[in-house]
């Protein structure tokens, strides 16, 4: 059993652009729950906004720049579209009508009546040029020991990880202000805070935008990376997994989102090695499970993974016992 | 503590029957033999339609898969039935089948599918398309449908598919009215009542019965696993004092465990019930009707009344009806709530297993079937007011029917947008629905 | 400052300096009135009690008053400023200001926090505000005075402890406490002596006279009788909905109407 390749897997995959996208969605997805405590199950229409934002722009002949403005704005007023009616509605209210509003979306943009437009079920290809042109490293293999990647990936990752720096303090300089404390108080207590004055509607809605377009930038990298973009990328299961980042790692801290990415990451392609590996050299599992199988065990895993995080430990890993998740106290 | 069964002892005995029962069921469906993937996608299928007993393929039928209005190429189905295009890599195709080559007196079920403009392929995939096809009279061959035809055929298959969705809502409502969750795993309840039934009914999975009694295990294993549901995670987590929007959160993680799990064992690709495939259609008041549509809708009818006469008549439906009301008020009169609860997991789970089988009967099964109608479960549930009965059984036939007669207008791949339109318009515009009530602050 | 005896002890009396008016409120639910006031004044810097038997509407009231519940008909006024249709959050920036029946702190918030949550000018509490920065000023001035208010409730100490870990009297006083922070005309107390411990009560009530005294009006529910006649100015007592009394504590404890309410002798007890 080659554990060194399981963890070499694993350690690619945490550093890597997918982790780094994952975390600026868990960034964004920490403002509107950790922060405000919205229950936004719709989370992945932001990402999806921000991607086909950016690869519609450039399929129409503006700049890459400028797409990412575009995807990085319609991700903001999609908030804004669904927040304005929604956001007065109950907690669980909202969870509904947002899944619902981004399966509308998600499946809008699939449909061939949007196909001149968004590419249909075959999505956008080939519109990041600019981004690979920009690279300053050039062509080759860089790593050290097990740890090999291209000129192209490095560069990808570099300007990922840079990005969740620069979201990181962001959230951090605004939650450390007055205005976070408003939104930590909302969370606490709405009406509580509604009676010392404060419009909970408007802060709400300026978190839900807010950490849409930071979430809109997972989906803009995800397509950058990939150099292209496919509606299957945007199912409703995305956001769960997001949840599980962002809980995982401790909501409502300013690290937990990236240390909810990075440990989920690193779980979800060491699991996925393992049981590629187990499946291959062990009979007995290798009698039960096809290659395609053990590829599924990793999302059974992910599911009762959050609900153990929830049952056992739902301040995650970054916070103390007493500012538990959803406890009642 | 007394000492006859019937009191704490026989309700863990029962408990431990249930538990055994449900684990059961898990390993028969890790027995399932699975199809192996083939190399490159392709799109093929097998065109069989029933006479009497026999199941007879049908050769010579010719099947056309184009992509963007340009031919990728066309099968014609061999002495088995079975025909096959190879296509150039995964997306969307669109599929058609040419009435001109049916045999004498064999014709679509659903004369209006005879082409399926958006099937999507995707890597690696070999793409099962399924023509039912029946004995008997259809519409005139190689014309147009009549407008009078058309709303017809999709007011039936409306109600069919608002059969299932009220089934299932309906119990989605009530586990809400009497816990205040919202149960984001309670349509892999229907799928697993229809891959259980699949396992009973399909022989070399399983005994190979025929559906109705294969149907019976099934329906029976999924109320004993609401029941294990409620008992051993929801009962203890609303012990705990959990808040209901983190009660939320694991429901969210238990459908993903749960489909995850199901798509392992059962495979990824959709499959038929070998029963009542390919039924002959009757022509009812001049429109194209399968008996079993027919009979799907009747019994959910049948069923949800006597939900109905439950809910107002027994003890059992009186008192969960006042747990959902005030459950403290309730809870100071005597009722034992935890059993109620217990007993409306139950239900809920039993329904919901009805309506997977019966959703399996009319489409296909296949491991994501519920979770695709989850949110018109939702969207039943808010039309009729989350946590009432029966304004939610109407909502679960409205919104089938609107699903379906919206082809009128939509592309069929969009069907399900109108159902997400009514959800999110009645939570701008009435959140308690139809027949809910306005909720009071403090 | 007491009210001249020239006003009359009926429901709707007007008074000499109102500072909140109420005209023809009503408020149903389904068939069943909730609230249905003709008219009521209450008088400026006074401590007004509002009584009842168990759904008399009191809090339904409140909820109308401050904005929480919208009326079917009517309207109110605070300081000549017309209060319908006005949102919760406006109502109390405007200053009337409310505290909650079962108390809210913030519970993941420090005392501090809490405190802070309410102040009222405070640049970086908007948006743009806050991503600009500059607010650090206003935020230590805004320390300064809640560390005052706190050191007056006794719970200067405590300023740095999560709310959640007070003790219930406690919370009591940090609602109160946080309630001046937004410099309020008007502070409607929703029973701030329920579930107090009985030795906390009277500290209790010497806050609640300071507020009174410092300027502000103060309206509060409660059960208490004791608690009613040792504080209030002025009484209103409300039945089924409407307000069946007024007057100073000890005229309201006689009246005859009041008493009766309180016993519980309903109309239509035969239909049930």
């Amino acid at each position: 059993m080659d554990w060194i390749q399981i963890l070499v897997a694993g350690v690619l995959a945490t550093v890597g652009p997918v982790t780094a996208g994952y975390a600026l969605s868990a960034i964004g997805l920490n403002l509107q729950f950790g922060y405000a405590g919205l229950l936004n199950f719709g989370h992945v229409a932001f990402m999806l906004m921000g991607g086909y934002g950016t690869a519609m722009t450039v399929e129409f002949g503006g700049p890459l720049w400028l797409g990412v403005l575009v995807g990085i704005a319609a991700a903001a007023l999609f908030g804004l579209l669904i927040g304005i009616p929604t956001l007065r509605l109950r907690a669980d209210y909202f969870a509904i009508t947002s899944i619902a509003a981004a399966e509308v979306l998600r499946l809008v943009v699939r449909s061939s009546w949007a196909e001149p437009l968004t590419g249909g079920v075959f999505g956008i290809q080939g519109f990041a040029g600019d981004f690979h042109g920009l690279n300053p490293f050039p062509a080759g293999l860089y790593g050290l020991g097990p740890f090999v990647v291209t000129g192209r990936a490095l560069w990808v990752i570099v300007a990922g990880w840079v990005l969740v720096l620069l979201a990181t303090l962001f959230v951090a300089r605004i939650m450390r202000s007055p205005w976070g404390r408003v939104l930590k108080a909302i969370r606490e207590d709405e009406d509580a805070t509604r009676s010392l004055g404060k419009n909970v509607f408007a802060y709400k809605l300026q978190a839900l935008m807010i950490g849409g377009g930071i979430a809109s930038l997972a989906g803009i990298l995800f397509a950058v990376e990939q150099q292209s973009i496919y509606p299957a990328s945007f199912e409703p299961r995305i956001t769960f997994i997001v949840f599980v980042m962002v809980i995982l790692g401790g909501a409502g801290t300013i690290w937990g989102a990236v240390l909810g990415a990075a440990v989920f990451n690193f779980l979800f392609f060491g699991i996925d090695a393992l049981m590629a590996r187990l499946q291959a050299n062990v009979d007995w599992i290798g009698a039960i499970l096809s290659p395609a199988e053990a590829g599924l065990i990793k999302y059974v895993f992910v599911g009762i993974a959050l609900i153990l995080l929830i049952v056992f430990r739902a301040q995650g890993l970054l916070r103390g016992r007493d500012e538990g998740l959803g406890d009642a106290t | 503590m007394a000492l006859t069964v019937g009191g704490g002892e026989g309700r863990s005995i029962r408990g431990l029957i249930r538990l055994l029962a449900g684990a059961a069921g898990i390993l028969a469906m890790l027995a399932l033999p699975q199809p192996a993937l083939a190399e490159g996608e392709i799109l093929g299928g097998t065109l069989t339609y029933r006479a009497g007993d026999e199941r007879t393929p049908i050769e010579g039928v010719s099947v056309t898969v184009s992509q963007n209005g340009t031919e990728i190429g066309t099968a014609v189905s061999d002495a088995e039935g079975r025909w096959e295009v190879p296509v150039p890599g995964a997306g969307s195709y669109a599929v058609s089948l040419d009435i001109a080559t049916l045999p004498e007196g064999v014709t679509l079920t659903d004369p209006t599918r005879a082409e399926l403009p958006n099937v999507a392929v995707i890597g690696g995939q070999r793409k099962v398309v399924i023509f039912p096809l029946t004995e008997g009279e259809g519409s005139v061959a190689g014309g147009g449908v009549s407008v009078y035809v058309r709303v017809g055929a999709l007011l039936v298959a409306g109600l069919k598919l608002g059969a299932t969705i009220a089934l299932a809502a309906v119990g989605l409502s009530l586990i809400y009215g009497v816990t205040r969750l919202v149960n984001f795993a309670h349509a892999e309840l229907v799928t697993l009542g229809a891959v259980l039934a699949f396992v009973f009914h399909v022989p070399g999975s399983g005994p190979g019965w025929p559906l109705i009694l294969a149907a019976i295990p099934a329906i029976l294993l999924v109320a004993g696993f609401g029941w294990l549901q409620g008992r051993y995670l929801w009962q203890p987590l609303r012990r705990r004092g959990t808040a209901v929007l983190s009660l939320m959160v694991v429901s969210i993680g238990l459908s993903f465990a749960l489909r995850s799990l199901i798509q392992l064992t059962f495979g990824g690709q959709p499959a038929a019930y070998p029963d009542f495939a390919g039924q002959p259609s009757m022509i009812v008041l001049g429109v194209p009707v399968v008996p079993k549509h027919l009979v799907t809708i009747a019994v959910t009818i049948a069923v949800l009344l006597l939900v109905a006469q439950f809910l107002q008549r027994s003890r059992t439906g009186t008192a969960m009806r006042a747990v959902a009301d005030d459950r403290d008020l309730a809870e100071s009169s005597g009722i034992d709530v935890d059993r109620v609860i217990q007993v409306t997991w139950v239900l809920a789970a039993l329904l919901a297993a009805i309506g997977g089988v019966f959703f399996g009967l009319n489409e296909s099964v296949s491991y994501d079937m519920g979770f695709r109608i989850l949110l018109l479960l939702f969207a039943a549930v808010v039309l009729g007011g989350l946590g009432t009965a029966y304004g939610v059984m109407a909502g679960g036939f409205i919104v089938g029917v609107v699903v379906e007669m919206s082809t009128l207008v939509l592309p069929a791949e969009l069907k399900i947008v109108s159902g997400l339109v009514i959800l999110i318009l009645m939570l701008l515009i009435r959140p308690q629905g139809i027949l809910g009530t306005r909720e009071r602050i403090g | 400052m007491r009210p001249e005896p020239a006003i009359p002890h009926e429901p709707g009396a007007p008074k000499p300096d109102p500072v909140l008016t109420v005209t023809g409120m009503r408020r149903s639910f389904g068939g069943l009135r909730a609230v249905d006031i003709d008219h009521l004044e209450i008088q400026r810097r006074t401590i007004t009690s509002l009584i009842g038997p168990n759904g008399a509407g009191k809090t339904t009231f409140f909820n109308l008053l401050t904005g929480f519940e919208a009326p079917d008909q009517g309207d109110h006024m605070l300081d000549g400023d017309l209060l319908l249709g006005i949102p919760a959050h406006q109502v109390a920036q405007r200053g009337m200001v409310r505290t909650f029946q079962l108390t809210k702190v913030l519970p993941r918030l420090t005392v501090l926090e809490n405190m802070l949550v309410a102040a009222k000018d405070q640049p970086g509490s908007s948006f743009l505000g806050a991503l600009r920065g500059g607010w650090g000023g206003q935020e230590r001035e805004n320390e300064k005075e809640a560390g005052e208010i706190l050191d007056r409730f006794g719970l200067a100490a405590m300023a740095d402890e999560y709310a959640g870990r007070l003790s219930g009297g406690q919370r009591k006083l940090l609602e109160m406490a946080r309630v001046l922070m937004v410099r309020p005309t008007v502070i409607m107390l929703d029973e701030p002596t329920a579930g107090v411990n009985p030795v906390l009560i009277q500290s209790l009530l010497e806050h609640v006279k300071d507020l009174r005294d410092a300027g502000m009006t103060v309206v509060l529910v409660e059960h208490d009788m004791d608690v009613v006649q040792s504080i209030s100015d002025w009484v209103v007592v409300m039945a089924e909905g409407h307000v069946i009394a007024e007057g100073p504590p000890k005229v309201v404890a006689r009246n005859p109407a009041v008493i009766e309410a309180y016993l519980g002798r309903h109309r239509g007890v035969e239909d049930q």
